[in-house]
């Protein structure tokens, strides 16, 4: 892997924009995912298609509230007359709910996502930073050298830090189903969960094959980001904590 | 030429963000609700002005087919006639009682003629029938056939003044809320006293409830007493407990 450092001595360390942007998101992120997950406590069920509530099937339910499969349903009524009809039942349960602030806490935070991200892909297409650091070349596109690089990983063998986007395939790879993969998806299901959104963009709804369907996917997105940041983690102290610390921050 | 280069693109940033900044200073200075207290709320009033600015016109929410209702929690007040309940009211267990016959509702405020429409008043107007989804903030959906006068129809009679700016709407559970001009006139707002075409059950907010169909299901407010249309924002209802005014979202 020597052949990265001395790639273009140059563009060596981490641009400033890449710093601050990087940072931003990474408190925005973490604010969205504890403040997700305060709301998915309140109704840990997780549905398919347009419409999922207590009185229909989920998909699966989480136990990390006391709503989880709670009781408290009463005066069971059928609206039609035939006997699959759907059911009205009044809730008598006193719910955990600290959505008041989770969902504005969840929404300001994603505005800071969003903003930030864009001025960060604007930026990262303008300067060619993606082309000439995070899209793993032709050259290197080798199955055989993703799965050699993979093995090295998961032996824990992580090349030594740099001091800037000197990355590896596997990296690069990672990053970028982070960047325009799973970070694009997860706030584009969440807005399809926006009732004034999808009215005015209803491809959205096709696109996740429905509301609940894209409260599932923003789900598995998330949960699939937080693992992205524990393994991120682990690789940076892995390589270098302090080195790689800096150079993300005041290492010029 | 490099060092050029630089200067530009990080101007290009600079103007970026200042033309940002700039297209939502106007957006602040205007009176908008909710008034400012913390920084959720100034990020709830961003989605606000965000939607009312970016998105297109009263697009109308999906509609479903008679096939897609689906089953339908009632939650919250589920009935405001049951003496054993917090939200017992003794008027309402009155007009239930009477199967609501003697039930009005009470239109004031900036209107050129108040009135009190009954249920067969607003029953003569032209209905409008909608199958949609009912988004909570909890996390469920669910969806269900709505049929009801639309609110526009009523402001109207009512005789709207132009310096109107909101609805605010009472309710027999003692709850209050309030939608701008823009949602109270989207033609899927409706005042609905039908549900799956039936007469509106009690615990759906009998006999008329609210249908705020591009915001979040608690805007849809159950059990409709006084509608009272302002020219000005009133920081009532849901907020003194931190819940959002706008819920587009």
């Amino acid at each position: 892997m020597i052949s990265h450092h001395t790639l273009n001595p140059k563009n060596s360390r981490h641009k400033r924009w890449v710093k601050g942007t990087h940072w931003i998101i990474t408190v925005s992120f973490l604010v969205l995912a504890f403040s997700g997950y305060v709301i998915l406590k309140v109704h840990p069920r997780l549905y398919w298609g347009e419409a999922g509530n207590s009185l229909t099937p989920a998909l699966f339910e989480l136990p990390i509230s006391r709503n989880y499969q709670h009781g408290g349903w009463e005066n069971n009524t059928p609206f039609f007359d035939d006997t699959d009809s759907p059911v009205s039942m009044s809730r008598n349960f006193a719910m955990w709910n600290k959505n008041s602030w989770a969902r504005s806490l969840h929404f300001l935070a994603a505005w800071f996502l969003v903003l930030t991200g864009v001025v960060y892909l604007l930026a990262g297409i303008f300067t060619g930073h993606f082309r000439s650091h995070l899209w793993p070349r032709v050259s290197e596109f080798r199955l055989r050298l993703f799965w050699r690089d993979l093995i090295k990983h998961l032996r824990m063998q992580i090349p030594s830090a740099t001091n800037g986007p000197q990355y590896g395939l596997l990296q690069k790879c990672t990053y970028s189903v982070v960047i325009f993969f799973l970070l694009p998806v997860t706030v584009l299901t969440g807005l399809t969960m926006s009732p004034a959104v999808t009215a005015a963009y209803p491809f959205l709804l096709k696109m996740f094959f429905g509301a609940q369907s894209a409260r599932t996917i923003h789900f598995f997105a998330s949960a699939t980001l937080v693992l992205f940041l524990l393994v991120h983690v682990v690789m940076v102290i892995k390589s270098g904590f302090k080195k790689q610390i800096r150079a993300m921050t005041i290492g010029k | 030429m490099k060092k050029n280069q630089l200067i530009t693109r990080r101007h290009a940033i600079i103007t970026g963000l200042a033309s940002l900044g700039g297209l939502l200073l106007p957006g602040c200075s205007k009176k908008l609700p909710p008034t400012y207290g913390n920084i959720l709320r100034m990020g709830d009033v961003l989605t606000y002005v965000a939607h009312r600015t970016l998105l297109p016109g009263q697009s109308l929410v999906r509609e479903y087919n008679y096939g897609d209702i689906s089953s339908f929690p009632a939650i919250g007040t589920t009935n405001p006639a049951d003496p054993a309940k917090w939200f017992f009211n003794e008027d309402y267990g009155r007009l239930r009682s009477g199967a609501f016959a003697n039930w009005a509702l009470s239109i004031e405020g900036r209107v050129a003629r108040p009135a009190s429409y009954s249920l067969a008043d607003l029953q003569r107007f032209p209905a409008r029938t909608q199958i949609t989804r009912h988004t909570c903030e909890e996390g469920w959906t669910a969806i269900g056939q709505w049929t009801g006068v639309p609110l526009s129809l009523v402001l109207n009679n009512a005789g709207i003044l132009a310096s109107a700016r909101f609805v605010n709407f009472y309710t027999y559970d003692g709850r209050m809320d309030s939608i701008d001009m823009f949602d109270a006139f989207h033609p899927q707002t409706i005042l609905a006293y039908g549900m799956n075409g039936r007469d509106l059950p009690v615990p759906h907010g009998a006999p008329l409830r609210l249908r705020v169909e591009t915001q979040i299901g608690y805007k849809s407010l159950k059990f409709l007493k006084r509608i009272v249309v302002t020219d000005e924002f009133l920081d009532v209802g849901n907020r003194p407990r931190g819940w959002a005014w706008y819920t587009g979202i």
